[in-house]
């Protein structure tokens, strides 16, 4: 909900007497009305942000950097060695860390910084552990550490300084191979500091180095104006900026959230990737501006190896990518052309601490990752469902009509949501007293259906002498203050806002414990939380967020801004937590995020447009923050801004049914759109689309339970499965759930057909639907008509669904499954099944969950138990088994685990080669054995 | 296992309303109408009831699907497509889909579909069929008086459409009649003109002298046009009778001019020739109020609605409001106006701005702009409207209230002509029902708004707390279904919404004693819908002894 600030502008307008300024306000309002994309002036290139302009000024080749080896410290865990700039003869730290699963750490900072610099706290999710930096060799050019087996080494070059880390004979990746690091100590202000402290400096660094040039100040280095707002920058320049080649490289991913494919493109000749958290309206596609959230991760991937480079940093961050054909000397074949991208980070303060990923695959760089900043959260399972959302649903009595709306259509769903209207004055953890005076009542009647409520609550606190939130936040001092040291204010949807400071744990404690049902009035078990606005959103604020030099503690807002919107979704989730005795799973969802941010809830895509493409720019932005392992994501089903024309609609339904993240959303000034408001054959489509989602929650939780696990994705591009085939490496309109479901949503208007690539030649695919099986490793084309959602099942795989679908999950908590059963052109598949009560955290803490495992080979089917410690008791069972790709068998037989035998009676479809086995009746958490007879 | 339900269990004795005192016992699986109890035989093989197959008897409620059209199945949650039958003793049997069988949500209101969902459900179809026989009970009642007074609203309707015709008639004749009135004001006009021309250029200091010439010519023809007024039989004198058509000349304030009383301010006399009516005017002008001009607009004829109107119709009020002298346009001979107004006169009349307002006929409000050096008279009918302008020298000598009526009148013949015309041709119904409405405006205050739904004509919307009206729509057409067409009216065009469509307003008619607007909401943004009870969509109730409740 970025936009509207026009709104409010007005409606303070509006509130004056004089009529003639209201009026023209609504003039200007409709005017403005008329601009529909995003007004770029309102957002700075890299050129208006001064540090991003003197770093990209930087010239490479020309690195002024030179380690000083008598300085290097060799420990068990680190080396440390000092890197002398030679042109002003300031001095940096470098640290370098092993750590364990094959990761490189690398950090620098001033080695004798005027003020400590910023290091992000809160991200990582322990200490990385380390294995043992040995020295293999040292002369005067460098010296060269192994990085353990494989003939991995990590070489650092002296002068000019310069990392490389080779395997055998080849570079995987080389830092400062181009000279770009750049690194602005902190300096006394000449103009105003005063003399003694000055000298003081100056004749400390005189000790140290006697020929030093000393450096101009330019322009914007001590204040910076950006439209209206300047940025008084007390601490001076403290920009940072490193660059990273990638032999070999032609394709690198990652570092959301842009709306942009997911190969990312090189940015010469226009603006780098920026990361900065902003509340950007109407945002356009197929560029590298900001927007909500940022996670520094960049992933390289070729044939050979997938690589990552985590930049940890949280300050406005520019990324440049570059490519070219690179001289290949480091091999000892005769040199030859090969490809390079480079790749260059620009951040405005704090340190360079980097985590280089060695992969290989890409499942090691996603376990990697996960093992420094955690995994995704595991939802509950009801979160998983199907969301109905507009901003917004007026009363009480519009909650229970739309509820009531979905039972008369047929249409399940789990949660309605409720955004800032519901607040009495936008005073969130409140309830209108005219449209929301009984909210316990309008809970229950969700929980009488056996579904949820979210409710929005934003970071930006109503200033208001009479409320209590304000209140409490102000005595306790919690707000971040501004440049002056008062509380810092802002605009936001309530009007004058104050910010709580949540990079203090004890703000964030307070926050939490608002959740609790006593402080949360009108709150209930049902109740869920959506935190938006927290890039944080600031209406008058440069670039519509917070000054960069208001305070948080010691802090600068520069330092942490990109962090922020993580600490408001921790602080929250941790309140779901607690309110529950910390029984309970949470479900946050925030728009503003950061590295780490997958291990407190959803994230979405912002404020979208129902445009096609907008539909079709969902999956790569998704794709992308999977790989920087959020996988909790979706866009706005229908388009936030803006109104779907029926078949936009119908198709953003049949995708978002497809994505992680299932959600509806409208803006306020939007006609009404929910599901049946398109016509019965419309309703009919959008019903079919929602209930194929829910006859796959089975699998979607068991690929969240995985990606919790092991921090593997769950919504995935093709490479990630078929690293090896250079077709997939650019795909974006297709996708897969786990290994084993291929999506290609339909995403053009009036489409009669698409062409599905199906990878993995010698492999077979089967149409979900129909069954129809396809080689692997063509493009197929695909005849689609409006109720087509091209998905298909990977051959060799075992996928257990729902088939009796209900009003919400929660309804068919003990329904039977159904196995899908789809044969590998061998004969055989595979597959999981996960269970547990769906909503506690008593599947981690008392290990009751069911795992299962299925394998069909050698004409059995069999299910057993993955995790033999696990105990939980399903009512579940399987009501039906599926083989896709069968012959007719002459019998089968059922074992149980007690030995009984039963004979079951079976149907074989000769037109589609399915096998469809009646009633196993198996209870879903036993093991059994299915014996086929050819 | 909870799956296996034996389809023994599911044979379930359906004991209805025991309570009741009646019993209704009949065997056949559950969720299975008594309709289709034949096909359930537990004898033999069951058929699918869309004869695609033919499965042995145990397999109905087995929970498992067998037949497409998920008829084996009426009892359980197996087939995506089946249906459960509630039998709902005391209330309306229904079915639920099949899905909500065991979902742990009481669908049916004698809780039938949770037999196996630890959902523990009351059988609240007793209290279910009392409340809705109460209801029914009552929209009978209501049904019954609405539709008495529906018989009226029928009966007044016919006679309003024969006064209208009839008015209609008489205007025809009256066009002649204002036509000639027109060109008497005229000459007046001319004659007024005249001297003051000629006043103005021969010398100033005669101008005062002047002035009162003119107030005294002024005086004469005013008092000429009242006694053209007053003389409704046109025999060249105003008698008793003619008088008391002015109750407002009433001497003692007791509302009624009596016979006595008329023929006291006639001097005594029976009747009055125009000569001696000059004499009796003074005693008259300070009360006489013309019936082209009354100096209190009664807006439209809504006598009993004029609390509503006041405070509703902000706009039109502040004008009416003020003192109706001082919106007039100000004769250049009136002293004090001039005074208060030295300032703009300095120079010219730029900047002098003044309303006037007067109604002509109830469905006309004619606004008078006097503006810069010219006036400019604005005749308003309803939202047609017809713009005079006049010069101020013209103005100046000849402006005076009733004529201006008269010209606006004149002017606004055709229209008033036509209103009623579009009036009467308006569908107010199969029996002109709805014809009441015509000309009403009603209201409902909400927290937020105030609504507004004038039948026929618009809808509006406005803040409670201060600000300007919002158009929802202005009459569009009936557009219920075919079969009851005028259970809806449809309001369109009202204002533009950003980023969205133009506002209308949908407005469902129930049935109800009172007339009234009942509820408003935005059920979809900028569509707006309104529910009205008025008795003229009563329909005539059926024999109240025929209840709904046969069933049980």
């Amino acid at each position: 909900m970025g936009f509207i600030r026009i709104l409010i502008e007005l409606s303070l307008i509006c509130m004056n007497p004089p009529r003639m300024s209201c009026l023209l306000a609504v003039w200007l309002a409709v005017v403005l009305s008329g601009i529909q994309a995003v007004d770029r002036s309102n957002f700075k290139t890299c050129i208006q942000s001064s540090f991003c302009k003197r770093m990209r000024d930087v010239v490479p080749g020309h690195s002024p950097y030179r380690a000083l080896l008598e300085t290097l410290e060799l420990s068990n865990t680190r080396l440390t060695l000092q890197l002398i700039n030679d042109n002003n003869k300031v001095r940096l730290l470098l640290e370098l860390y092993r750590l364990q699963g094959n990761m490189t750490r690398l950090k620098i900072n001033e080695l004798k910084p005027l003020r400590p610099r910023f290091e992000v706290p809160d991200v990582l999710i322990a200490d990385p552990p380390t294995e043992p930096l040995s020295l293999v060799s040292q002369d005067e050019g460098g010296v060269v550490l192994s990085l353990g087996a494989d003939a991995r080494h990590l070489v650092v070059s002296a002068r000019p300084f310069r990392l490389d880390i080779v395997e055998g004979p080849h570079v995987l990746l080389s830092v400062n191979s181009r000279g770009l690091l750049a690194f602005e100590h902190q300096r006394p202000r000449k103009d105003t500091s005063s003399e003694n402290d000055s000298e003081e400096v100056e004749a400390e660094e005189d000790a140290e180095d006697q020929n030093y040039e000393k450096e101009e100040d330019q322009a914007d280095m001590w204040e910076e104006t950006f439209k209206s707002h300047t940025d008084s920058k007390p601490n001076g320049p403290t920009a940072i900026s490193m660059d990273f080649s990638l032999p070999g490289v032609e394709h690198v991913y990652g570092i959301p959230e842009h709306a942009e494919n997911l190969r990312l493109k090189t940015t010469d000749g226009h603006d780098p990737y920026r990361l900065y958290n902003l509340d950007v309206f109407q945002y356009e596609l197929y560029n590298p501006m900001a927007l909500y959230g940022s996670v520094p991760v960049l992933l390289s991937h070729s044939t050979q190896r997938t690589m990552g480079i985590f930049w940890l940093n949280a300050a406005e961050t520019w990324v440049d990518i570059s490519s070219k054909a690179a001289e290949n000397t480091d091999s000892v074949q005769a040199p030859s052309k090969v490809a390079q991208t480079d790749v260059r980070w620009i951040s405005e303060s704090g340190i360079i601490d980097v985590f280089i990923m060695l992969g290989p695959k890409p499942t090691d760089v996603f376990a990697q990752y996960a093992s420094l900043t955690g995994t995704q959260s595991f939802p509950p399972l009801f979160a998983l469902g199907y969301h109905q959302c507009r901003w917004n649903y007026k009363d009480q009595e519009d909650v229970r009509s739309v509820d009531q709306g979905f039972d008369d259509h047929d249409i399940p769903y789990d949660f309605i949501w409720l955004d800032i209207e519901h607040a009495d004055g936008k005073r969130y953890f409140t309830w209108d007293p005219a449209h929301f005076s009984q909210p316990r009542e309008m809970l229950q009647g969700l929980v009488d259906k056996r579904r949820k409520m979210v409710a929005i609550v934003d970071p930006h606190i109503k200033v208001d002498s009479g409320y209590r939130v304000h209140k409490e936040i102000r005595s306790k001092n919690l707000y971040v203050k501004n440049k002056d040291g008062g509380d810092y204010e802002g605009w936001c949807w309530p009007g004058t806002s104050g910010y709580p400071d949540f990079t203090n744990p004890e703000m964030r404690s307070w926050w939490a414990s608002m959740f609790a049902y006593d402080q949360y009035e009108g709150s209930m078990e049902n109740l869920y939380i959506w935190n938006d606005m927290n890039e944080p959103s600031v209406f008058n604020g440069p670039e519509v967020t917070m000054h960069k030099d208001a305070l948080h503690g010691s802090w600068e807002h520069r330092d942490i801004h990109n962090l922020y919107g993580l600490y408001v979704q921790m602080a929250t989730a941790d309140g779901l937590i607690q309110r529950s005795g910390g029984v309970e799973r949470p479900f946050v969802l925030a728009r503003a995020f950061f590295a780490g941010s997958q291990r407190y809830g959803a994230v979405w895509t912002g404020d979208n447009a129902a445009e096609w493409s907008h539909l079709k720019i969902s999956i790569p932005m998704c794709l992308s923050l999977g790989l920087v392992g959020i996988s909790f994501c979706g866009a706005d089903v229908g388009g936030f801004f803006k109104s779907p024309s029926s078949e936009l609609l119908v198709r953003w339904y049949q995708t978002g049914a497809y994505q992680p993240f299932f959600r509806a959303h409208a803006h306020l000034d939007t006609p009404r759109r929910e599901p049946w408001l398109f016509g019965p054959e419309n309703t009919a489509l959008i019903r079919e689309a929602v209930r194929q989602r829910y006859a796959l929650l089975p699998y979607w939780y068991l690929l969240f339970y995985k990606a919790h696990g092991t921090g593997q994705p769950v919504m995935r591009p093709l490479w990630v499965e078929y690293p090896e085939d250079v077709t997939t490496f650019t795909i974006d309109d297709e996708y897969l759930l786990g290994r084993d479901l291929l999506v290609h949503p339909v995403t053009d208007e009036g489409s009669k057909e698409v062409t599905v690539y199906l990878p993995g030649t010698g492999g077979v695919w089967y149409d979900a639907f129909t069954f129809q099986r396809h080689e692997g490793g063509q493009n197929l084309y695909v005849p689609v008509t409006m109720s087509s959602i091209p998905v298909f099942q990977r051959g060799g795989s075992i996928i257990p669904r729902k088939n009796r679908i209900r009003r919400s999950s929660s309804c068919m908590e003990k329904d039977p499954y159904t196995l899908y059963v789809a044969l590998s052109p061998q004969g055989t598949a595979e597959g999981e099944l996960y269970i547990d009560d769906g909503h506690t955290f008593n599947y981690e803490q008392k290990k009751q969950f069911v795992h299962r495992r299925f394998i069909f080979a050698d004409s059995t089917l069999s299910s057993s138990n993955i995790s033999p410690d696990s105990q939980f008791s399903t009512a579940s069972w399987v009501e039906r088994v599926l083989i896709l790709g069968a012959h007719k068998p002459s019998s089968v037989t059922l074992k149980t685990s007690g030995g009984s035998v039963a004979s079951l009676e079976f149907d074989f479809d000769e037109a589609t080669s399915v096998l469809t086995v009646h009633k196993p009746g198996v209870n879903a958490g036993a093991d059994w054995t299915l014996l086929f007879q050819w | 296992m909870q799956h296996n339900v034996n389809w023994l269990q599911a044979l379930l004795v359906l004991s209805l309303s025991v309570t009741l005192g009646w019993t209704v016992e009949v065997q056949r699986p559950r969720g299975v109408p008594l309709t289709k109890r034949q096909f359930y035989d537990e004898a033999k093989p069951f058929t699918c009831l869309d004869g695609s197959r033919t499965i042995p008897f145990d397999r109905v409620n087995d929970d498992y699907c067998d037949c497409k059209d998920g008829s084996d199945e009426p009892g359980t949650a197996a087939c995506p497509n089946g249906s459960f039958h509630c039998t709902n003793a005391g209330y309306r049997p229904t079915f639920i889909p099949s899905s909500r069988i065991n979902d742990g949500i009481c669908d049916c209101c004698d809780g039938t579909d949770e037999y196996n969902s630890g959902a523990s459900c009351q059988n609240t179809c007793k209290e279910l069929g009392r409340k809705e026989r109460e209801a029914l009970q009552k929209l009978a009642e209501i049904t019954k008086e609405g539709f008495l007074l529906k018989q009226q609203l029928i009966e007044e309707a016919k006679k309003g459409q024969q006064e209208k015709q009839s008015r209609l008639s008489e205007l025809q004749d009256s066009r002649k009649g204002h036509e000639d009135k027109v060109e008497a004001l005229r000459t007046v006009k001319e004659t007024a003109e005249q001297p003051e021309k000629e006043a103005k250029e021969r010398h100033l200091k005669a101008w005062e002298e002047h002035k009162a010439a003119l107030r005294l010519e002024k005086e004469k023809a005013k008092m000429a046009e009242v006694f053209l007024e007053l003389d409704d039989n046109a025999d060249g004198f105003v008698d008793v009778s003619e008088l008391q058509t002015h109750q407002e000349l009433d001497p003692d304030g007791d509302g009624t001019l009596t016979d006595t009383e008329a023929q006291g301010l006639l001097g005594g006399a029976h009747k009055v020739d125009s000569t001696e009516f000059m004499n009796m005017w003074s005693n008259m002008k300070e009360k006489y109020v013309s019936e082209v001009c009354p100096p209190t607009p009664s807006s439209y004829d809504s006598s009993h609605d004029e609390q509503k109107d006041s405070t509703s119709d902000k706009d039109q009020e502040r004008d009416l409001d003020k003192d109706p002298d001082s919106v007039y346009p100000e004769d250049d001979l009136d002293e004090d106006a001039a005074g208060e107004d030295d300032e703009d006169d300095d120079d010219d009349d730029d900047h002098q701005v003044s309303l006037l307002f007067c109604i002509a006929t109830p469905f006309i409000q004619p606004h008078h702009i006097f503006l810069s050096q010219q006036y400019i008279c604005v005749c308003v009918y309803q939202r047609q409207y017809k713009i005079f302008m006049y010069t101020l020298s013209t103005v100046s000598s000849v402006c005076e209230r009733e004529r201006w009526c008269l010209l606006c009148n004149a002017a606004l013949l055709p229209f008033s002509f036509r209103a009623l015309e579009k009036e009467i041709s308006f569908d107010f119904g199969p029996s002109s029902e709805f014809a009441y409405l015509y000309s009403q405006c009603y209201e409902l205050t909400t927290n937020e708004y105030i609504y507004r739904l004038c039948p026929f004509n618009r809808v509006s919307q406005k803040p409670k707390y201060g600000g300007s009206e919002t158009s929802l729509g202005s009459w569009g057409s009936w557009s219920g279904p075919e079969d009851n067409k005028y259970s809806v009216m449809k309001y369109e065009h009202g204002m533009g919404c950003w980023q969205g469509p133009n506002r209308s307003t949908t407005v469902k008619l129930t049935c109800g004693k009172e007339t009234a607007v009942v509820s408003t909401s935005e059920p979809s943004r900028c569509e707006y819908l309104m529910e009205f009870t008025t008795p003229a969509v009563c329909l005539e109730p059926p024999n109240i002894d025929t209840q709904v409740h046969d069933e049980f």
